[in-house]
């Protein structure tokens, strides 16, 4: 069986103060069905190769984005990616349809904490709701929409453990999505992806 | 003068023939030295008594050693240094000498000679573990660390050892070599001290000493200069020489050990921008006479005591092999040097060094050990140097694997040596590129011919060396074999071409980033295996082309995006010319065919510019041209 191919896309403008993107990007890149683009690495100018970008789109199942969640939203060399890269005629438009089919999701940390990011929390809104413009650019291009994979709290995660089990988390996603494993209808709605992964590993000690 | 010729023959053959036969069996060259005089002298002894004159004259390679020692002492380096160099070194030569000598004692030696000899073996040799870190890629291990801070250690102690083992000589040694002086020949020692009275003897030594350090600070740097700008490089040498030969017979004069004045002259000139070029200089001198005085350690190695006192001397060196050891391992666990590190540590300074051997015949010539314990001494450290490689055998093939499992499962180490920038050349293209580096915190190593240059750029506190990178053994010494990179920005053509060539033939782990003058010098430079070229005035160029457009009234974004496309085109069709260049470059460089790809370059660069894609959008602002008019009709759904 043909397994998916996962294209990361990586943007963090400053990945030597990372302490939690670069662990999980690490790792990523260390498989070897995922190609592991650092945006910023290889666009330090922002001069995007958008063949490049678009035949590399073309060779993969599965896209994602990762990035620390910057004023609800991404660091700008993504939306500068997606304003180069989803051209007219690939991406969208009668014949534009070089994406359909593939499946997309966000992979972000946040700053704040979880409870935050609620109708009735800090921020009104939660993290699935602020990334309704990623969610809508992946229906306008076919993909489908996953809910994003979110670390909370994100500056405090190397001080406790929570790195660890997020680390394990996001080997756990990559996995799924590698060997297509992933039940589509039951994770459609959580707000993170995280949730059902969370619940992987509950039930599983469960079982013990 | 046949009779000199001969001997120097004799020498150098044996020389020549045992030191790389030994470096190849993984024995290192101070054993290949050893060696050689072995087989001249007592196997087959070619040599006879004049070893001993020339001995003294090889021990002039040690003040030479010293000199480089102290030329690779900055005091700043000293001062980070000083927890391990202090602590560690310390230790490490107070326990020893302490624990030696006690045993000494044991063997009923008076309380002076047993000290003497706890001395001697607290030493470990700086040439052969040094040369087998270098050879292994030990030096930057935690345990080759501090190893190198212990022998850093060693090499300042014997200072202080020289000066204090005259205090311990024996009186009926003294009286008995005073009367068969006496009796034999009676020339007086050239001195300027003799018969000065305590007070003005101080005086001298006090005089002599700051004339080195302040004519070393001074007066020093406006000689180099001066000698630097005739542009002889023999007369360089013949300085360098002049002054540790002149500090040399300052120092005998006033009664003071030669390598004392030597190696503070050393330190004082740690700092100079001639630096590299002395070292360069002397460094072949040293290596030379330190051979020859090995050669004649070698070669006055007394066969019979070996034989007759054969377990006694076999007894005596595994002892000191185990006390050294233990004494090592024990400071290890105090200074937390943990799992294969503490085992190198502990192994690679166990034997005794070439300063043993020093020590000895300055003991031995200041009366304060007899010959005839000397001499089994002797036997007993170059045995233990003989055993070092074995040891090192040891840790390679029986102790490094036992831990390299268990250093598996641990996570990376952080890597904080971010690696040496070696720039060749600081005209105003090296400048630029090493105030960017030093202003990031990248260590570099600056180079450059023009001493009148270096002098400028020294009084803006940037560290620049005089030197002239198109020699390796100037690379050597700038430290290209643990360098990360080169970057070669000199003005002379050829030269940067020979440098580029020969670095990535010698040292094909070190990346070389060079400037070029022109688009054939790009291709030459490109041919003699730089990794990275940029031409001098391309960037600047397009810069202000770009500006022009602006000032034509183009919006400055459109302008930057004309440039990278400009930029990207022009490099896709250099390749493509390089191929060309380099068929060409067989016979004439700019044929009709590379002309012909020249014109291609220039049309495809217009095409890039201005033609439509067939998606009617302008390649360079591909992304940002709107969708057609009237295309969200098709979203109805």
């Amino acid at each position: 069986m043909n397994k998916n191919k996962i294209l990361l896309l990586f943007a963090h403008p400053s990945p030597h103060r990372s302490e939690v993107n670069l662990p999980l990007f690490n790792y990523a890149k260390s498989l070897d069905y995922v190609t592991a683009v650092d945006l910023y690495a290889e666009y330090p100018t922002y001069n995007i190769d958008i063949d490049k970008e678009q035949s590399r789109l073309n060779q993969h199942d599965v896209i994602i984005f990762q990035f620390p969640f910057y004023w609800y939203s991404s660091p700008s060399i993504l939306k500068e990616w997606q304003d180069l890269v989803l051209e007219y005629g690939y991406a969208y438009g009668s014949k534009g349809t070089a994406l359909h089919g593939k499946k997309f999701i966000c992979a972000i940390s946040a700053g704040g904490k979880e409870q935050a990011y609620h109708a009735d929390g800090f921020n009104h809104f939660t993290v699935r709701e602020l990334l309704q413009p990623f969610e809508q650019t992946a229906n306008l291009t076919g993909m489908h929409y996953l809910p994003p994979f979110a670390l909370f709290s994100s500056r405090s995660a190397s001080l406790t453990n929570k790195l660890g089990s997020h680390l394990e988390q996001w080997q756990q996603l990559l996995e799924l999505l590698n060997t297509g494993n992933l039940n589509i209808t039951s994770v459609n709605n959580l707000i993170t992806i995280n949730q059902h992964l969370s619940t992987t590993i509950n039930s599983s000690s469960v079982e013990e | 003068m046949t009779v000199y010729f001969i001997q120097a023959f004799i020498y150098l053959i044996a020389a020549v023939i045992a030191v790389p036969l030994a470096k190849r069996l993984g024995l290192g060259s101070v054993l290949g030295y050893l060696i050689a005089g072995v087989v001249i002298g007592p196997i087959t002894g070619i040599v006879g008594h004049e070893t001993l004159t020339i001995q003294h004259f090889a021990e002039f390679g040690v003040v030479m050693m010293l000199f480089l020692v102290g030329l690779e002492l900055q005091p700043q380096m000293l001062w980070n240094m000083r927890n391990r160099l202090i602590g560690l070194g310390g230790l490490q030569v107070v326990v020893t000498s302490l624990l030696i000598g006690a045993v000494a004692l044991l063997f009923n030696q008076p309380l002076t000679v047993a000290f003497a000899i706890g001395l001697t073996f607290s030493l470990s040799s700086t040439a052969i573990v040094l040369q087998t870190f270098n050879e292994k890629g030990l030096t930057k291990t935690e345990g080759g660390q501090n190893a190198f801070s212990v022998l850093l250690m060693q090499d300042i102690a014997v200072i202080p050892m020289l000066a204090f083992i005259p205090m311990l000589a024996l009186p009926e040694l003294v009286t008995a070599a005073e009367s068969a002086q006496a009796a034999a020949e009676h020339h007086e020692q050239l001195s300027l001290v003799a018969g000065l009275p305590t007070w003005a003897y101080a005086l001298a030594i006090i005089a002599s000493i700051a004339t080195v350090v302040v004519g070393g600070h001074y007066l020093s740097r406006p000689l180099f200069r001066y000698v630097a700008n005739s542009g002889l490089r023999e007369i360089f040498v013949a300085t360098a020489l002049l002054i540790v030969i002149g500090i040399a017979a300052l120092m005998s004069l006033v009664g003071l050990s030669p390598a004392l004045g030597t190696f503070l002259a050393g330190v004082v000139l740690a700092n100079s921008e001639f630096r590299h070029e002395l070292e360069s200089n002397i460094e072949p001198f040293k290596g030379l006479l330190l051979g020859l005085f090995f050669i004649t350690v070698g070669a006055g190695i007394n066969f019979t005591i070996l034989t007759d006192n054969f377990g006694l001397i076999i007894a005596l060196t595994l002892g000191v092999m185990l006390i050294k050891a233990l004494v090592l391992w024990g400071l290890a666990i105090i200074f937390k040097i943990k799992n294969s590190d503490r085992w190198l540590f502990a192994l690679s300074l166990a034997q005794a060094g070439e300063f043993g051997f020093v020590l000895l015949s300055f003991t031995v010539q200041n009366h304060v050990i007899p010959v005839g314990v000397a001499n089994t001494l002797q036997l007993v450290v170059a045995l233990s140097m003989f055993l070092t490689p074995a040891l090192f055998i040891i840790f390679d093939k029986v102790i490094l694997p036992r831990y390299q499992d268990a250093n598996n499962d641990q996570p990376f180490d952080e890597i904080d040596d971010t690696g040496k920038v070696i720039i060749a050349g600081v005209g105003r293209f090296g400048q630029i590129v090493n105030r960017l580096l030093v202003a990031n915190g990248v260590s570099t190593v600056v180079m450059d011919l023009n001493a009148t240059q270096i002098d400028n750029l020294r009084k803006v506190n940037i560290k620049t060396y005089f030197g002239d990178a198109t020699r390796p053994e100037l690379l050597h010494t700038a430290g290209i074999e643990e360098a990360a990179i080169l970057v070669v920005a000199i003005d002379d053509r050829e030269n940067a071409k020979a440098i580029v060539h020969y670095v990535k033939q010698t040292y094909p782990h070190v990346k070389v980033l060079a400037r070029a003058f022109d688009k054939g010098h790009n291709y030459e430079l490109k041919h003699a295996g730089a990794d990275f070229i940029v031409n001098e005035t391309y960037h600047s160029a397009l810069k202000l082309g770009a500006k022009t457009l602006t000032s034509l009234g183009f919006h400055p974004f459109l302008v930057e995006q004309k440039k990278n496309m400009f930029f990207q085109t022009e490099e896709q069709a250099s390749e493509s010319l390089y191929k060309q260049w380099k068929f060409g470059s067989e016979g004439k460089q700019y044929d009709h065919d590379y002309r012909k790809l020249f014109i291609q370059m220039e049309e495809a660069i217009k095409v890039a510019m201005q033609t439509d894609r067939m998606d009617n959008h302008n390649s360079e602002e591909r992304g940002w041209t709107p969708p057609p008019k009237g295309y969200e009709a098709n979203f109805d759904d």
